[in-house]
């Protein structure tokens, strides 16, 4: 034979998935580089400088919508991922149970319903409250924040649960474990990366957020990507860049090690 | 890693929850607060001041009914003062009884929308005409038609900021018509002619300094300062006052009536009638500001600006803008929905 | 403790977390659709159908004529379009993508991966705010084809539908790829050399045998990448300049501007009913497939 012939190829699918990659990166590659213009412009490369992290870094409000955002990323994806671990333990290894469906549906239903329709309900829902309670802390968004994050924190705690042996937990029991014992060294021990998994996920949904908190915020609660988005309305300088670079090497860092800390453990 | 985050994250909240003696919370038009004032204010009075942006008074109106907002003030158009009084959002708190009211321009002390001042004081003024980069297009500019009939030159690079009450009042003028009309025949004629002149828009956004100055667009229905702003980037970039008729509208400083530091608002409000003070706002947003003597301390551009200074010739075509009873904002609602669907 | 009764205090928090602040609030919404707007924003509370009806018809304020809303028919349609199209042209590119992925050796797919999901953990506004800056008039884009001298006038990508297309394509795109990767990865390659054996050609295997085995995975890209796109409110509002108003915007219009809070809910518990037939519409498509490979 001349040329082995490669079943797997097929015409052109290569070419495309490159250009997918260049397309994707593209922009993203762009957004960075200009963040290190010493220029005015965001379009126009003026020379190499380090001005913008630095008027970003000084700037009091974007310090305060940094801040805020991660105490509302860190609480929410605590307290979802928290929420997510019980649910997963009860919709796993059980048999189909009445109720199982509206359960599921629940909690995938920040999933499903957009989230514009949810940032508007809660717009008049919170209003209420903070009305009837006089309270108009932070609290608000971190629970908003916590609900939306528990189906991104379900789906990795649910798969590694459904992935596990049971026979362990089984020779625990048999051994008078009691329950607790049981899922503190023996089930917890295994679920751990879902549970990293499912953490850093909602900390990275819950610091993506746009929509929902535009619509749920305070006076003075604006997170960094609702304090971005009022500022796109004006000029825009190589300091939105930088903010957004700073945001991303956080993702990037944090979906990397993810991707890692799955990886090794399997 | 996590827990060092939630560490740090929790000791900078209790820092922040510790740091300043008073606070003030000021809900504001965005990129309109002198940061500079605000920072000659923290540190006179050791007050932690925070600034949140809204775009339109139906979006500050909307946050502040629905309640518990926690904004000591807010800054309404005049035309809005009323609607805000009569939603019960402002606060009567007699900012005429002030040291420093004394101060305001005594033009601006009787004013239809607040009489006597009783709930709001000035807190900058000006018109609503168009910027026209006149190196693109030299004819006249002093007409609306350069956004409603666009000559050719500028179709396609028109941007009209999506102000309802604003844009609806220009193109009512335009076709003959007086501000908040009830006339069915004017509002058909202003339908027709918005919705033929639409396809020669580029956008419908706010933020047009930037995109102005570096000829993103080359026309804009725009506001006096703004425009200045842009031209101090491009000279290129001239106001127009509309012959058929522009709107003046000044916006208002006024605290909430669930204002939680209601102490440091007064204390704000007489802080900004000082004529220094408020010039420092002109410096920064390129308005005037209805304060006997802060001219003094103004840029000196500010002095001859022609966007500040109306042309003698043009100044009767100005008129004060008024809110729209809600029968007649029902109908330029329905026309405004036309027009952006 | 009986295990129905640990069952329920397991799923407890998650419940009461998402019933607050997720599928509670949401019976609000429907309550605010049947009430009366007031003059200034906000809902007076006398009962009112006058929304729902609005939401499809409107009476013009000049001729008392009764007529369909077609402002509001032409967004829901330019919502619609636009996110068939992009879930569209995600498939096209998302595809063969997905194919080259799974067709890497095993340990670097999972690398690909990565570099497939890293973009879509960015903020959604940053990549939004990445592709602005891409189709600005002033942009990289323009520029080059300028230096290029292949135009002389930059070309106006921003604030055109195409915009919106191009925007909401970049943004979804990961979650076309994955699904279809997912369902891919398991395709036994075997059946694909059986399908050479028989002197079929690329093309025909890729249609007969491929596409068959990695339908469910297409479906559901389609429908992942569908459903946010008809919600879509920050990529419209940053990349369609206000002319080009999706669902999203025209619900926070109503809530603003507008001053008709009922029509706002009308309007966005309508959105809620497209998007729960187009899931409907896909649990059926997925139900059938399975019945079928059965």
């Amino acid at each position: 034979m001349a040329k082995s012939f490669d079943v797997r190829r097929q015409p052109g699918f290569s070419t495309i998935a490159m250009l997918c990659f260049v397309m994707l990166y593209l922009p993203i590659i762009l957004l960075v580089a200009y963040s290190f213009n010493a220029g005015e412009s965001i379009s126009h490369w003026e020379g190499l400088s380090l001005r913008w992290y630095a008027s970003a870094w000084q700037n009091d409000q974007i310090q305060a919508a940094t801040i805020r955002s991660i105490t509302i990323a860190t609480t929410a994806a605590l307290l979802a991922t928290s929420a997510a671990v019980l649910a997963a333990l009860a919709t796993t290894r059980t048999r189909p149970w009445r109720g199982q469906t509206v359960a599921f549906a629940m909690i995938n239903q920040p999933l499903m319903v957009p989230e514009i329709v949810t940032a508007v309900s809660l717009l008049i829902f919170f209003a209420m409250l903070k009305v009837a309670t006089g309270y108009t802390g932070l609290w608000y968004l971190i629970v908003a924040h916590t609900a939306f994050c528990i189906p991104f924190a379900y789906m990795p705690i649910r798969a590694r649960l459904q992935g596990m042996d049971l026979s362990l937990e089984q020779a625990g029991a048999d051994l008078y474990g009691t329950p607790v014992k049981v899922f503190r060294y023996i089930t917890l021990p295994q679920l751990w990366p879902g549970i990293l998994a499912g953490g850093m996920l909602s900390f990275v949904i819950s610091l993506d957020d746009v929509v929902i908190t535009e619509f749920v915020k305070s006076a003075g609660q604006d997170t960094l990507p609702t304090y971005m988005l009022g500022q796109l309305r004006r000029n825009i300088t190589p300091e939105i860049n930088a903010i957004s670079t700073a945001l991303l090497a956080l993702s990037i860092l944090l979906v990397t090690a993810m991707f890692f800390f799955s990886r090794t453990r399997k | 890693m996590k827990r060092t985050v939630l560490l740090t994250s929790l000791a900078a909240l209790i820092a922040g929850a510790a740091h300043a003696e008073g606070q003030l919370n000021i809900y504001n038009w965005g990129n309109y607060t002198s940061p500079e004032m605000i920072e000659k204010f923290e540190k006179e009075f050791d007050v932690k001041v925070t600034i949140t942006d809204y775009d339109s008074n139906d979006t500050a109106l909307a946050k502040l009914k629905a309640g518990g907002s926690g904004f000591d003030i807010v800054v309404p158009s005049g035309s809005y003062v009323p609607i805000f009084i009569a939603e019960g959002v402002l606060m009567k708190s007699n900012p005429n009884e002030l040291e420093n009211f004394k101060n305001v321009d005594p033009r601006w002390v009787d004013v239809e929308f607040d009489k006597g001042r009783e709930y709001t004081v000035p807190w900058q003024w000006g018109t609503v005409g168009v910027s026209v980069n006149t190196g693109v297009y030299d004819g006249d500019i002093d007409t609306a038609a350069v956004v409603f009939d666009p000559p050719e030159e500028l179709k396609g690079k028109i941007n009209v900021i999506p102000e309802m009450i604003d844009v609806m009042n220009l193109a009512v003028h335009y076709m003959g018509g007086e501000q908040c009309t009830g006339d069915k025949d004017v509002l058909v004629k202003v339908r027709d002619k918005l919705v033929e002149a639409k396809p020669f828009w580029l956008s419908m956004a706010y933020g047009n300094i930037e995109r102005l100055a570096n000829e993103d667009i080359a026309a804009s229905v725009n506001w006096n300062g703004a425009s200045m702003r842009a031209r101090l980037q491009n000279e290129d970039v001239k106001f127009g006052y509309p012959q058929t008729g522009y709107s003046i509208w000044m916006d208002n400083a006024g605290i909430t009536s669930d204002a939680q530091n209601v102490d440091n608002a007064k204390l704000f409000l007489n802080f900004m009638m000082d004529p220094e003070n408020a010039a420092m706002l002109s410096n920064f947003a390129r308005y005037a500001n209805g304060i006997k003597g802060s001219e003094a301390f103004m840029d000196e551009v500010m002095a001859v600006a022609p966007e500040i200074n109306i042309p003698e010739g043009l100044q009767a075509a100005g008129y004060i803008s008024k809110s729209c009873p809600p029968e007649v904002q029902k109908i330029y609602s329905q026309i405004w929905t036309e027009l952006t669907k | 403790m009986s295990p129905i009764r640990t069952r329920a205090a397991l799923l407890a928090p998650a419940m009461v977390i998402l019933l607050f602040a997720a599928a509670g609030p949401l019976v609000i919404v429907l309550i605010y659709s049947f009430l009366t707007p007031g003059d200034y924003g906000g809902v007076i509370w006398d009962f009112s159908t006058d929304a729902w009806f609005g939401v499809l018809a409107e009476r013009d304020f000049f001729t008392e004529e009764l007529s369909w809303a077609d402002a509001h028919l032409m967004v829901f349609w330019r919502s619609i379009k636009l996110s068939l199209m992009t879930a569209f042209l995600s498939l096209i590119i998302g595809f063969p993508t997905a194919y080259f992925i799974a067709t890497r050796p095993r340990g670097s797919r999972d690398v690909w991966m990565l570099l497939i999901m890293i973009p879509f953990w960015t903020n959604l506004l940053i990549r939004t705010f990445a592709i602005m800056e891409l189709i600005r008039n002033e942009g990289t884009i323009n520029t080059v084809l300028i230096a290029m001298g292949l135009v002389t006038q930059p070309v106006q990508m921003l604030y055109t539908e195409f915009s919106l297309l191009v925007g909401m394509t970049y943004v979804y795109l990961p979650l076309m790829i994955l699904p279809i990767y997912a369902s891919m990865e398991r395709i036994d390659f075997s059946l694909v050399e059986a399908g050479y054996d028989l002197y079929a050609t690329r093309w025909q295997v890729l249609r007969r045998v491929i596409f068959p085995l990695v339908k469910p995975g297409v479906v559901a890209g389609s429908i992942l990448v569908f459903v946010p796109c008809l919600g879509a409110y920050v990529t419209p509002r940053v990349l369609g300049g206000g002319k080009q108003l999706m669902l999203g915007n025209l619900i926070e219009l109503q809530f603003g501007q507008l001053r008709n809070w009922p029509l706002g809910a009308a309007l966005s518990l309508t959105l809620l009913v497209i998007v729960m037939v187009a899931l409907i519409f896909y649990v059926r498509a997925a139900g059938n497939e399975e019945s079928a490979h059965g």
